[in-house]
């Protein structure tokens, strides 16, 4: 992000006279202003925004703001300036960027788009950082304030440190003396390095990698052994990173794996439709989007009784249909429940589509939260983590302190005595083969903000919740939670320096010569449910 | 399924039909020509592949409409080979040899077209290839409609030098043919041509349909903070791309900061992501859905009209079979016959509008002239042209930057009849070194 010198001292003077300034502007200069925009190259472009930064309209915000998404544009036979509501479709709603007044909708065949590159975005965002640092709102003077670390020059500094007598918020202070900081020490300041130091932000890493290679060999120094320190406390975040990394990927397991524990642990059907049913969880979630249409965060609340009811009535089905009729036969099942997920599949796809489907992420799932400035904890996968767990608990809940959950202990245990007492075996087969596919859909709901939903979203899952499953020892809820994690986070131990592709051949690997030591998993069944 | 049922009966009208153009040669004017759509419309490739199914489907209506082709209706013969590679050469037989298809679009991953290879050679068929991909590959059958190398990664390696001031490299992909062989050939353009060091580049590859890029995303995070810009280059291919963007997105990787420039993502697979915190990040092709012409709007809006749905999106392949069946219209047109022989003759030298204002040409190696555009992403999905060639660049079989393969041209013209001619040794053939370079791919 460069902005040019004389727009900096412009820019500083609108900071320090305090925006806005008179708004005695007239049409004629906006139409100017904005006609000298429309030029045929981006250098043009940049002194273009320069202009209207410094012209001091009051429009000019809403302007640049607009043509930093691509949405201000000018009717080709008119030469009339808009400004695009909505740009998807064929048919936008635009208004006139001079007057503001509402124009209807126009072909975007009629409509010449000022487009920009990266250069100008990041002088326009820079332009508006700068503008920002004077808005009422604490953070978003602290995002303006973030965006300027490493964008600071000569021009700039002095009256930066007014600003920064002036703020009243520490935090807005701090990025503001680091990011003075960052430009001393391109200067070439020794003391600026004492500033810097400490700092995991990678912009200051970044400044501070640079000055390493400097030329003056004092500051060289000092900034080496400044980056050696950093390097302590990063090899920290690191470690924990990897650890987040691996719980992450873990509790994709868990949550994949843990329908197929009740199903396959506790049953001993293997269901080889297990990956279809998470899979028509996402679609549930895709569906309940569509039916609520702006309103995603509460769809994907919604999603999670649906997906699990979606997913168990397919459950019954399936037993009901075909699992029924072998049972004992462990073959016969695995081949007819194959070709069940193969017409599950090729159902989406015929009815729904090939492709694959959108899924919004609520604007409270999207982004990270910031643990320090060298580590962040994606959104999405916080939660569903957290979902993994809940999930789990709830499962464990029912299997061990409800009617259900004794009666399918009993029938898998016993299934002759379990009769002879009294208890409806087939009635609890069914009950449990829902139970775990409805557990399947709640893992789709999850993994539709993780990733694609699409007809192939259960193949890829199939194999690894049957290793999870394996691996923690058949029929045993605990085992499969342990396996999972750690498998998630040797998983993410091995990658960085074995790849993906090797470090997914190692877990295999390993978990083969792992049952080769202990044939019953992580935790075997014990005492009479082992002969089961 | 649709595809079976149009084989069967084609079949049984197959007999009769054939009966009665024997006995009157007047009668085989009628007879339609067959195209063949050689497309996965199930499995893995389903996602990009069914929309080109429909793209020539749509392009032989519109042919139909305007009377066909030398008085003859076109008809299409559409197959389905379901994501399976070894399926595609059988397929291919199928259209080839049962139905006597003449002419066959089709194909996406590298290892599909390596996979009908010798069926299209054996039983001299036509096939035109859409994709983008490694190139080291010139068969006198087939005709690649898409980009070559030199028309997509090296221009994009160049913007990216030259424009952006990159420093640094990240060439991430699928573990595939096409990836490998990209950067292979990148690897050694940025070392021999700008002398980038080792320590510089970073290498990455990943299995198809990966989901889990946190490690991955973390790795150029920290990549780029030693102080240099850094950019990265994605040959990451289909759906793998969605978990991608979006790691890149959670974990705030700006475009202004280390900008990544895709190969493979187009608005197709741009439909399944929230595109905002994208803004900036790059691609390059030869067309882009958001090109400003007459012909691209007229393109769209039939696209629109055909699919029923107002949101659908055109993109870089789409657009290369429009060209590759307009070129075969014309070369069919020119040589007044479909016999292969003739039309693989007649179309060399055969020019035709694309979709960006200009024309595309068949070279004599088979390859076609292409604009190369490079585009941002916008927060609606679509691209904004950053930056083009000033005119179209000709497909390069044979890359000029990797040992071996440089020595090696293309040219299907009389006398020299040749995919690989060797200009060292002055025969064809191809060279030991390249054959190494290819097996070593296997």
């Amino acid at each position: 992000m460069k902005i040019p010198p004389c727009l900096r001292r412009m820019l500083v003077l609108c900071l320090l006279a305090c925006l806005p300034l008179a708004a005695n502007a007239q049409d004629d200069d906006g139409q100017q202003l904005l006609e000298s925009l429309d030029a045929s190259s981006y250098a043009q472009m940049g002194v273009a925004i320069e202009a209207i930064i410094t012209s001091g309209d009051e429009r000019s915000r809403g302007w640049l703001e607009a043509l930093l998404g691509g949405k201000l544009q000018r009717h080709k036979e008119t030469g009339r300036f808009v400004v695009v509501l909505e740009n998807r479709g064929r048919d936008w709603p635009v208004v006139d960027a001079l007057t503001g007044e509402a124009l209807g909708e126009m072909s975007r065949r009629d409509l010449d788009r000022l487009g920009i590159n990266n250069a100008l975005r990041g002088q326009l965002q820079g332009a508006l950082a700068v503008l920002d640092l004077q808005a009422d709102g604490v953070s978003e003077r602290r995002q303006a304030a973030r965006a300027l670390l490493g964008d600071v020059d000569a021009t700039l500094a002095e009256p930066l440190t007014v600003v920064i007598d002036a703020e009243e918020d520490a935090e807005v202070r701090r990025l503001l003396q680091q990011a003075l900081a960052i430009h001393r020490l391109e200067e070439g300041d020794l003391a600026a390095v004492d500033a810097l130091a400490g700092s995991l932000n990678s912009r200051v890493r970044s400044a501070l990698n640079t000055a390493s290679r400097s030329e003056d060999p004092g500051l060289a120094a000092a900034a080496t052994s400044a980056l050696a320190d950093i390097e302590q406390k990063m090899k920290l975040n690191r470690g924990l990173e990897t650890l987040y990394f691996g719980l992450s990927l873990g509790s994709v397991l868990v949550l994949a794996a843990i329908g197929l524990a009740i199903t396959f642990g506790v049953m001993g059907v293997i269901n080889m439709a297990h990956g279809e049913l998470i899979m028509l969880g996402a679609y549930t979630t895709w569906a309940m989007q569509q039916l609520m249409p702006g309103q995603p965060g509460l769809a994907m609340v919604l999603s999670i009784p649906a997906g699990f009811l979606v997913a168990a009535l397919a459950g019954i089905a399936i037993e009901r249909g075909v699992i029924q009729f072998l049972k004992g036969r462990p073959l016969e099942t695995l081949l007819a429940t194959f070709g069940v997920s193969l017409i599950l599949q090729q159902l989406v796809r015929t009815v729904i589509s090939p492709l694959n489907r959108t899924v919004v992420t609520p604007e409270w799932m999207s982004g990270s939260i910031m643990i320090n400035e060298g580590l962040s904890l994606t959104l999405n996968r916080l939660y569903v983590l957290g979902f993994a767990l809940v999930v789990f608990a709830g499962l464990m809940l029912v299997m061990r302190r409800t009617r259900l959950g004794l009666e399918v202990r009993a029938v898998t245990q016993n299934r002759a005595m379990a009769r002879s007492m009294g208890i409806r075996a087939t009635r609890v087969d069914i009950m449990t083969f829902a139970l775990g596919s409805g557990v399947a859909g709640l893992a789709g709901v999850a993994l539709s903000q993780l990733t694609n939903v699409g007809p192939n979203l259960g193949q890829n899952y199939i194999i690894d919740s049957f290793m999870v499953v394996v691996f923690g020892g058949v029929g045993n809820l605990w085992g499969t939670l342990v396996a999972g994690l750690s498998l998630g986070v040797i998983n993410q131990v091995l990658e960085p320096w074995a790849g993906a592709v090797l470090a997914k051949i190692l877990v295999l690997v390993f978990i083969i010569l792992f049952i080769q030591k202990r044939p019953r998993g992580l935790f075997p069944q014990k005492g009479r449910a082992a002969e089961g | 399924m649709i595809p079976s049922s149009v084989n069967r009966t084609s079949r049984w009208l197959a007999v009769p039909l054939l009966s009665a153009a024997v006995a009157t040669p007047a009668l085989s004017q009628e007879d339609p020509i067959k195209v063949g759509i050689l497309h996965s419309l199930s499995g893995t490739m389903a996602i990009s592949e069914t929309v080109l199914k429909d793209t020539v489907e749509m392009l032989i209506e519109q042919q139909n409409a305007q009377g066909g082709l030398l008085g003859r209706e076109l008809e299409a013969v559409v197959v389905d080979p379901a994501s399976d590679w070894p399926l595609f050469a059988e397929k291919a037989r199928e259209l080839l040899a049962q139905e006597e298809v003449d002419v066959i679009f089709g194909n996406w991953t590298s290892v599909s077209r390596k996979s009908v290879l010798p069926v299209v050679e054996e039983l001299n068929g036509l096939l035109f290839y859409p994709v983008q991909y490694e190139g080291e590959e010139s068969s006198e059958n087939v005709f690649y409609t898409g980009a070559a190398p030199n028309q997509q990664a090296i221009p994009a390696v160049n913007y990216l030098m030259n424009n952006v001031g990159v420093e640094r490299w990240v060439l991430a992909g699928t573990d595939y043919v096409y990836p490998r062989t990209t950067n292979k050939i990148l690897e050694a353009y940025l070392k021999d041509e700008f002398g980038v060091a080792e320590d510089d580049i970073m290498v990455n590859y990943t299995p198809f349909g990966h989901s889990d890029w946190q490690n991955i995303v973390s790795e150029i995070k920290e990549f780029g903070s030693e102080g240099k810009k850094t950019a990265v280059v994605s040959t990451i291919n289909g759906d793998a791309n969605v978990p991608f963007y979006r790691e890149l997105g959670n974990q705030g990787i700006d475009a202004a900061d280390i900008p990544v420039v895709a190969f493979s993502v187009g608005e197709q697979e741009l439909t399944g992501i929230d595109t905002a915190p994208l803004v900036g990040h790059l691609a390059a092709w030869n067309y882009f859905m958001s090109v400003d012409t007459d012909a691209n709007y007229d393109f769209i809006d039939a696209w629109i009209e055909y699919t029923g749905d107002e949101m659908a999106v055109t993109n870089d392949p789409m657009e290369a079979h429009y060209i590759g069946f307009n070129m075969w219209a014309e070369a069919v047109r020119k040589a007044g016959t479909t016999d292969v022989d003739a039309v693989k003759d007649a179309i060399i030298g055969v020019s035709v509008p694309n979709l960006s204002g200009g024309y595309a040409a068949m070279m004599p190696n088979h390859h076609i002239t292409k604009p190369v555009l490079i585009g941002e992403i916008q927060d609606n999905g679509q691209f904004s042209i950053v930056w083009e060639t000033p005119s179209t660049v000709a497909g390069d079989a044979w890359s000029d930057y990797l040992e071996g393969s440089r020595d090696l041209i293309s040219d299907w013209r009389k006398p020299m009849e040749c995919g690989n001619y060797n200009v060292v040794k002055g025969s064809c053939g191809g060279s030991e070194a390249q054959e190494e370079v290819a097996s070593a791919d296997e």
